[in-house]
């Protein structure tokens, strides 16, 4: 199984994003997702940086991937899709069905978790266009994962998100924003100052969700790393890591200890713990609501 | 324009299409429908009424399949197609691309719209659904501001269905998992948003709380007005900001004033909300809308939302306010 690193969802200043990538290029991880894929608003890294960053982890012998804005709403932004599905040397992935539309039958891509393929005849009509490999949605299961896997076509890979806050919604709203009371034609780029974003509780001090612009997130932290052996065993093909703004490379390196089988899953685990922003969920994977916790089975 | 209202049993259809629907949308009593509540939808012999009801007076009936199928169960959905196929429906509405490629191959002659849930925002998505499976009209999701909707329908190959009126969802459609985060069933996978059965009332000393699965979603004071606690309209604290609407407070949607504008761009149909609502409700808001529909149609230049039909709509909506939403910019 291969190791992959979503897209950064927060936005951070250029240079830690420039840092966080040469950092990147030395760690075990096999695959990198780059690009902007929550907010159109957000500069620092533009795309020729990001095709910069690209080459450089390339040389390093990383997989390197583009990703899609999820949402895109204006002209601008359907310019840039454009430019992101025709660079001419990076596969992209694609997280919306017009992204998939500039791709099918040119260039093999990745479909996105968003993109809802939640089922056999989804993934299979799918395929032909030019699919290499897909992102189970966030709220599957792991038995319904069993059945895509036993049913899916010859050669297509599955990639599973496997550990980080989970971007659940995506909003016209920027809810970032709307707590600074600003607009968001004229945010001010408050999202630079929360780099793992902006936390919401309950009246109860409940860590409940996570605002980043546009985009809502679980407050607690996908940990599928006790399902790994699991993962293995149905022929899950990539798990994805996403970025947090600290310990993301000891994080890298622990998912790679145990795929590589130096780690055991439960002395990585017990240092995974202390290395999340917030609790750990595993909901989604055993069928249930996300935000649960349930006793992983393999550990 | 056509006016398209929900139609959530037998007696809303019919006060739908006597009070000026051009066209109902309504869903089967199962998972396959994005309004999956108990007590709501059709059954065989309904749907069959139904249709003949609103086909007798000269209107459409469509069919809305438009969550997900998951993965053990697509035959179900599928089953859906054909029975929506062999009823005599006028359209159905579909969000997978699994369930369009079906209802290709096996219903050729059935119409499809696009659903709302297929996150379709821009020409190149809605092209796609076009070449592959032939839709004829796309539902946008309520998150573009008119200039952008403009845009998107000045390259469209389709028809474009807006949301007029009623509830406000505040994320994309089709990309909310928040309902299945807190309790395991949400608008793709189950049909539904916040389910009936998640939710406690519980009386304490601080005030009435409304819970979802357990989590709290709102406090209300005594004499506050409580509402359904949808849980992306509740209080809530972020940062040094205490019990506020964090991502959005319970008000409605409602774009008659804009009216002038959607036709002007050519919006086909203007889409109603409410399939969970009574066929009072629905009376209510398709009387007011058929009025403005003509009315508009008749002399677009001095057309004004009346004061009248504003508040007879407030009286239903949630909240008892109303919002333009993301069609104005400042919403965002």
């Amino acid at each position: 199984m291969k190791l992959a690193l979503g897209p950064i969802l927060y936005y951070w200043p250029r240079d830690d994003v420039l840092a966080f990538y040469e950092a990147v290029a030395a760690s075990p991880v096999d695959i990198v997702y780059l690009g902007e894929a929550v907010c159109s608003r957000r500069h620092e890294v533009r795309l020729n940086d990001w095709l910069d960053i690209a080459q450089v982890l390339r040389e390093a012998g990383k997989e390197v991937l583009l990703s899609t804005q999820v949402l895109i709403e204006s002209g601008a932004d359907v310019t840039t899709l454009h430019k992101i599905t025709a660079n001419g040397t990076f596969m992209v992935e694609a997280n919306d069905m017009g992204a998939v539309h500039c791709l099918e039958g040119k260039v093999p891509f990745v479909a996105g978790p968003h993109l809802n393929i939640y089922n056999l005849p989804t993934l299979q009509w799918l395929a032909p266009l030019g699919l290499h490999r897909w992102v189970m949605p966030l709220e599957m299961s792991r038995a319904d994962l069993a059945v895509m896997q036993h049913g899916r076509p010859a050669g297509l890979q599955t990639e599973v998100f496997a550990y980080g806050r989970m971007p659940l919604a995506f909003s016209a709203r920027c809810f970032t924003a709307r707590h600074c009371n600003l607009p968001k034609d004229d945010c001010q780029f408050k999202c630079l100052e929360h780099p793992d974003g902006l936390l919401m509780r309950t009246q109860e001090n409940e860590e409940f969700l996570v605002l980043n612009g546009i985009q809502t997130q679980s407050a607690r932290v996908q940990n599928l790393l006790p399902e790994l052996t699991t993962m293995l065993s149905m022929g899950v093909d990539v798990a994805r890591i996403s970025p947090q703004a600290q310990h993301t490379v000891r994080i890298l390196e622990l998912f790679d200890g145990v795929i590589q089988g130096r780690l055991d899953a439960t002395t990585a685990n017990a240092e995974l713990l202390t290395l999340m922003p917030e609790k750990p969920c595993n909901g989604y994977w055993y069928g249930k609501p996300g935000l649960e916790q349930l006793v992983p089975e393999t550990v | 324009m056509e006016l398209v209202c929900p139609a959530g049993s037998l007696p809303a259809l019919k006060a739908a299409i006597d009070h000026g629907a051009d066209c109902v949308y309504l869903g089967f009593r199962d998972a396959t429908n994005a309004r999956n509540f108990a007590g709501l939808n059709f059954d065989e012999a309904a749907i069959e009424a139904g249709i003949r009801y609103a086909h007798d007076r000269g209107r459409k009936v469509f069919v809305a399949l438009n969550t997900y199928p998951q993965a053990t169960k697509a035959e179900l959905w599928q089953r859906a197609i054909d029975r929506a196929a062999h009823s005599g429906v006028d359209a159905v509405i579909l969000a997978d691309p699994g369930m369009m490629a079906y209802a290709v191959k096996h219903q050729p002659q059935l119409r499809l719209h696009l659903s709302v849930q297929g996150s379709a925002t821009n020409y190149e998505a809605l092209d796609f659904y076009y070449q592959h499976f032939g839709i004829a009209r796309a539902v946008l999701p309520r998150v573009l501001s008119l200039v952008q909707v403009q845009q998107v329908l000045e390259k469209s190959p389709v028809e474009i269905e807006v949301f007029g009126f009623g509830s406000l969802c505040v994320m994309v459609e089709g990309r909310c998992a928040l309902s299945s985060y807190v309790t395991g069933e949400a608008p793709n996978t189950n049909g539904v948003c916040s389910p009936p059965k998640a939710v406690r009332w519980v009386e304490t000393p601080k005030g009435r709380e409304s819970r979802l699965n357990g989590v709290l979603i709102d406090r209300y004071a005594p004499g506050e007005n409580a509402g359904y606690p949808t849980l992306c309209k509740g209080r809530f604290d972020v940062g040094d900001d205490h019990n506020y609407y964090a991502i959005e407070e319970p008000t409605s949607l409602n774009t008659l004033s804009l009216l002038p504008d959607l036709m002007k761009i050519g919006v086909s149909a203007i889409k109603i909300e409410g399939r969970q609502r009574s066929p009072a409700y629905v009376a209510q808001v398709t009387k007011v809308w058929r009025s403005a529909i003509d009315s508009c149609r008749d002399n677009p230049h001095r057309y004004s939302a009346k004061p009248i039909w504003i508040s007879e709509l407030d009286k239903v909506a949630e909240g008892q306010q109303h919002t333009l939403g993301a069609y104005h910019r400042p919403w965002k």
